[in-house]
Order: structure tokens, then sequence, then C-alpha cells
């Protein structure tokens, strides 16, 4: 079924996917008129949803290695990207990401320009280069340009690191969406996710991920857009809010200069028991903070992330799937294409959600309104109940002032359609979208780890005269330990040790971003260049993490310290990735040149046409 | 110089022009973040709709720019891939 026809149809059959899912929300809004429960329409919504990703990975299921690799080299540029846009925008992005611009402003919105940046350093120093080279895997690359074990091994351990720190978090988001969606407890909603993560990555391995993320990118774009564009209309935002909310921005400007914006202390918040997690509005929404050191800050935050971004395994092995070399070029472009429209509108639904709630022009408007009317609205009952907004009334006036209204970043997203008054079936479109956005990116990343244990350790290394069949039962089989492992540290809530996702990027950049493009372009890099490189990077990166941030730096340095130059957790990739750098080159021009045949392959990599490095079945 | 040579000093400045682009729009323009937020776009201040929309609209465009650009460079050298994408 999924031969050279199935790719000349792709705009049909995802065209009718789509005219299908609008009519499927039609149905539920008609639903919900009938007097269907709104938690039964989220019920359904999930439900369809992931019942269809897992046909599709059914679907495509595969014995090739070719195909479970690398979805046999034959996605479409304009698929691609949105795939990659799926794989790329995750769980966090979705529901966390206009909350974080809803309270961090201008200084969160570096990793705005961190996340889309990095794809110009992703398509003019790798992917066209990679794809040439024809590897399975980004180790993969790496062990065949500097040639040997050690270096391989090496790579597939900072992929290891990256990614797996990545995944706990994405399997963590399924689970929380699945949980509240399907009404059950949180650690059953972690395995309920898993499992439905590995339908649909397990048969079908590249190519299964591939189309079911086209599948979620369609679902996730519609879930973030259509409310956005709903809620603007609604509250007389303007049509196209993306142009039109100027006069919201300055507005935002107006009420916090009338409300003032006041900072709480921490003993206040503490006494008035307001639950940990949530957040009050007391920094500028459009200001800039003044000073080097705020500007220095927003720049080394958006350097480590675009960095990052060049250098995590998910992202890059997503374009050794398209037929050249000149459509992974394309395919870049698309694919920032697609999460622009995402990340474009997280910054205009902060301002929307802002502007509903301060606004007293507003019948939205809370601020400024008695504390008694405002807990007696119905959205706030429901979210007080769990939890995730809370009023403390520290100056005892009954009113709400904005210091005093505290609620969870994720409210924004989740919570912004029901404030505006948006019929429930938009907030069952919104879960659909968040658990389309988890499950995408905890696919790709579970595929990125257990295809590098795989290929590059087990068949690369362990048993190179594998048959096929093994090699896929192998691949298989650490594919579920890679997805139970994540899904059980998960359970535990134990991410709150495991951090930031923004981690992920600052490992992989310690570790991987020089020698992919060193590999490339400079063909003095030597193989003890590349082994010394990446461990000096990554063991550096790791140490200064744990001397920087507090949980670690107590038990193991004892006591806390001031970052290094404004240095913190976020930004560890800083001190990895130079000193990989430095010691990558020191060491190559100590060791003697790469052979002729070395110098050769790079030569090849470098020219569109001819053949592959490495060949179809390797 | 041979082909390939002159092929490789081609896709390595315009590899310089796209990053110094890249440099421009995500890098530069946010060192002076402060003053640029007195001017307005659309309405916006300038900075904050840089950051929110501007940015990383420009880097869309320069993607699709410099993809098409290393398209005729593959061209002019010969080393365009000849089945269709």
């Amino acid at each position: 079924m999924f031969k050279g026809d199935f790719i000349q149809n792709l705009p049909k059959i995802y065209g009718t996917y789509t005219g299908g899912f609008l009519v499927f929300i039609i149905l539920m809004a008609l639903a919900e008129q009938a007097g269907v429960s709104a938690k039964n329409i989220g019920v359904m919504f999930v439900a369809f949803t992931v019942l269809i990703y897992a046909l599709i990975g059914y679907l495509s299921r595969t014995i090739q290695v070719d195909a479970y690799y690398v979805a046999g080299r034959q996605v479409p540029t304009v698929f691609n990207g949105m795939a990659t846009a799926a794989d790329w925008m995750s769980g966090a992005s979705f529901v966390a990401l206009a909350g974080g611009v809803y309270y961090g402003g201008y200084t969160y919105m570096a990793f705005l320009v961190g996340w889309t940046g990095g794809y110009v350093l992703v398509a003019t120093l790798m992917a066209p280069y990679l794809r040439k080279f024809g590897c399975y895997t980004v180790p993969d690359f790496i062990g065949t340009r500097y040639g040997g074990n050690a270096v391989r091994a090496a790579s597939v351990f900072v992929l290891f690191i990256a990614s797996f720190t990545y995944v706990t978090a994405q399997i963590n988001a399924t689970g929380t969406i699945a949980s509240r969606a399907l009404g059950i407890p949180f650690e059953a909603g972690v395995w309920v996710g898993l499992i439905s993560i590995l339908i649909c990555s397990m048969l079908g391995g590249m190519r299964a991920v591939t189309w079911t993320q086209v599948a979620q990118y369609i679902v996730l774009i519609i879930a973030y857009l259509l409310p956005v564009f709903w809620i603007s209309n609604k509250v007389g935002g303007g049509v196209f809010p993306h142009l039109m909310l100027g006069d919201e921005v300055a507005r935002l400007g107006e009420l916090e200069q009338q409300f003032g914006l006041v900072k709480n202390s921490a003993a206040d918040m503490k006494a008035a028991g307001v639950p940990g997690g949530l957040k009050y509005i007391s920094g500028s929404h459009s200001g800039v903070p003044e000073g080097g050191m705020a500007v220095w800050k927003y720049l080394s935050l958006a350097i480590c992330m675009m960095v990052g971004t060049a250098s995590l395994p998910h992202i890059l092995m997503r374009y050794f799937t398209t037929p050249t070399v000149r459509a992974a070029r394309k395919s870049v472009a698309w694919s920032l294409f697609f999460i622009f429209l995402l990340y474009s509108s997280a910054p205009m639904l902060a301002t929307l959600s802002k502007l509903a709630l301060m606004d007293p022009n507003l019948p939205t408007g809370i601020i400024g309104k008695s504390i008694s009317e405002v807990q007696s609205i119905e959205w706030v009952q429901r979210w007080s109940e769990v939890k995730q907004v809370f009023i403390a009334d520290f100056n005892g006036d009954g009113i709400l002032q904005l210091n005093e209204w505290f609620m969870r970043g994720d409210v924004v997203v989740l919570a912004t359609p029901e404030v505006a008054g948006l019929p429930f079936v938009i907030s069952g479109l919104v879960f659909a979208g968040g658990m389309a956005a988890a499950m995408s990116t905890a696919d790709g990343l579970v595929l990125a780890i257990s295809n590098a244990l795989s290929h590059d350790i087990y068949y690369k290394i362990i048993n190179p005269k594998a048959e096929t069949s093994k090699r896929l039962l192998v691949a298989r089989v650490l594919l579920v330990i890679i997805g139970a492992a994540g899904a059980y540290i998960a359970s535990f809530r134990l991410t709150s040790i495991l951090g930031s996702v923004a981690w992920a990027f600052d490992f992989a950049m310690s570790g991987l971003f020089f020698p992919l493009v060193l590999g490339v372009w400079w063909k003095r890099a030597t193989r003890e260049g590349a082994i010394a490189g990446i461990i000096a990077g990554i063991v550096s990166g790791t140490v200064y993490l744990t001397w920087v941030f507090p949980k670690f730096s107590v038990p193991i340095w004892g006591g806390v310290n001031t970052p290094f130059l404004g240095i913190d957790h976020l930004r560890f990739g800083l001190i990895g990735a130079p000193i990989c750098l430095v010691v990558m080159v020191v060491v190559s021009l100590m060791t003697k040149e790469p052979s002729p045949a070395t110098q050769k392959l790079v030569d090849d990599t470098r020219i569109p046409t001819g053949k592959a490095i490495l060949g179809k079945q390797h | 110089m041979s082909n390939k040579d002159a092929y490789w000093n081609k896709t390595k400045n315009h590899m310089i022009v796209t990053l110094v682009l890249w440099a421009f729009f995500s890098l530069v323009i946010f060192m002076f973040g402060s003053e640029l937020n007195t001017m307005s776009f659309l309405g916006y201040p300038l900075a904050y709709y840089m950051t929110a929309q501007g940015s990383l609209l420009a880097f869309v465009i320069i993607l699709f720019w410099t993809a098409n650009k290393q398209e005729k460079i593959d061209e002019e050298h010969g080393f365009s891939e000849r089945e269709d994408d």
C-alpha cells in the first residue's frame, strides 16, 4: 500500500484526512449542543485522534532496514517539513510556550528566536551534507567520518543523554494530557501515553513515525490556530491577530501602569498558601529590560537554543529521509515555515489572554473586580479546584489586584478558550492538539535513541554480521525498553529533578555540534580530535551544570555557587561547546592528518551529486 | 582550480553570507533591544515585534532564499541532482 502510488497521492490522502478532522470537530460541536458532557467530548477527541495515529502506524509497518531507519528516503519536501515541525514542537511548546511569554515577556522570547534561528544553522552547516552522506543515524556519520568504534560510542553516549533528558519530559506531558482528558490518574495516563507512542513507532520505525507526525502536525496546528483567531475576533483584537494587535499591546502597557507591577515577598506568598508552580504578573509585557547583563542574558539563551537545535539528533535525522540533497535543504525551510505558524501565534495568544483578564472594559476582565465576584465565575472555580489558579487578598481590600491573581502558565493555552467564552468543543480540540504535540516529539526521540543503540552499538560494534530480521528485532525491543524506562521515570514525577528541557539543547551542543560541523567543514579534523572534543565537551558541560544548579551543587560541591558570567543552568552549553571546539582543534593539529581516503570522503560529502558515502543497505 | 574547488569556494562564501544575515536577525538587533523598542512597527514596539514575529519570519525567508541560491550554484557547476523532488 505504501509504495510509489502512495507518495503521489499524499496531498489527496492528507487533504481528505484534514477534511475528515474538520468534520469531526463539527460533529463534536453538534454533540455539545445536543447535551453531551464536556468530559465525554474531551475523551472522544483524544481517543479518536490517537486511534487514527495508531492506524497509520499499523499501515506503515515494514520489514526493510531502509524503511525502518530512514523511511525509504522518499519523503517529499513539504511533508517532511510538516513531520519535522511536529517532531520539533513538543507538548511543552504547545501548552507552555504561550504561558512562558505571558509571564516572561521579552526576555522569555529569546526562546522563540533560539528555537527558530537554529534552523538556519541546520540548513547551512548540517542537513544537506548529512543527507549526502547517506547515514542512518547521527552517530553513524561521526563514526564513519572519523572512523572507529570509540568515536561512534562517544557520540551515542551524548545522543543518549540529550535525548533521554528530553523524552521523559515528553512522556510526562503525554501523561498529564491523557490523564486530564480521559479523567484517569496521572500514573495511568503516563502508561496510556507510552502505549500510544509505541503503537505509532514500533512496527514501522521511521516510516511509521513520519506519516503519523504529518497527521499529528495537522491536528496540532488546527488546535492552536483556531482558538487564537476565534478569541481575537471575539475580544475585538482584529481579524488577523498577528498583524493587528499593536493597540492591544499598547493597552496592556497602560493597564500595567494603572494596576502597578508589584513584587510579592516570598514570605507573603508562603503565608497565603499559594500552590507551587503558580505565578503572577510582575514584569512588563512588551518592555525591554535595561542594562548589559539583560542583553547578555537574552543573547546567551538564544545562542544556546540555536546551537542546541542544530545538534539535536532527533531533528537532524528527519533530513535523512528526503529523496535528494536539494530536497533536504528545501525541507529545512518548510520545517521552519510550519514551526513559524505556531511560534508566531504564541505571543499573540499570550497578549489576548492577558488582555481578556486584565481589561476592566471587557466582560471577561477580572483584575480590579471584587474577589467574591471573581470567585463565583465558573471557570475560576473549576481551575481553582485543581489548584491551577489561586487568589490571595494580600491587602485585605476585597478587590483583586494584579499581584493577587496566581495562575499556572499552562492555563493560558488550556483555559483561555473557556475564559473568552468559546464552546467546550474548542477545549477538547486543544487537548487533542497537546496530545499530538507531546506524542510526536516523544516518538521522534524514542526512535532516535533506539536507532542509535541498535544500529551503532549493536550492529556496527557488537554484531556486524547480524541479519536484517535480527537487526530490526533488536531495534524494536530497544524501542520498547527506552520508552518504558522514560515512562517509568516520568510516572514517579522525577522530571523535576531531571530539570528543564533546555538541558537537552545544552547537552547536545556541548558534545555534538563541533564534531558534526568540523566533520564536514574542516578536513584536518581527526579521529583523536573528535574523541577528545566530545568527551571534553560533555564532561565539562555536565560538571559545570552540577556546579551551578543548586539542587546538584549543594550535595556535590557543598553550597550554592554564583553563575560565572551569568551562565546559569539553562546555558551550560556555553561552557561545554567552546571547550569541545578548542580541545578538538588542538588535538587534531597535534595528531596525524586524516588519510587520503578520509579526505576524499569529505570531498564527496560536499558535492550533492554522485553516490552516497554509505550504501543503501549498510 | 578544479571545478570541485571552485564549487566549494562559492558554497563557503554563500554559507558565510547566510550566517551573517542569521547573526544580524538573531543577535545584532537584540543588542539594541531597548533602543529599538522606542520605534514602532505595525503599532508594536519594534524590539517586541522582532522577537515575537519579525526575526522568526526573517529566518523563514532566509532559508528559502539560501536554498534557491545554493541550487543555482549547484547548477552552474554541474552538480545539480537530476531526479525531481
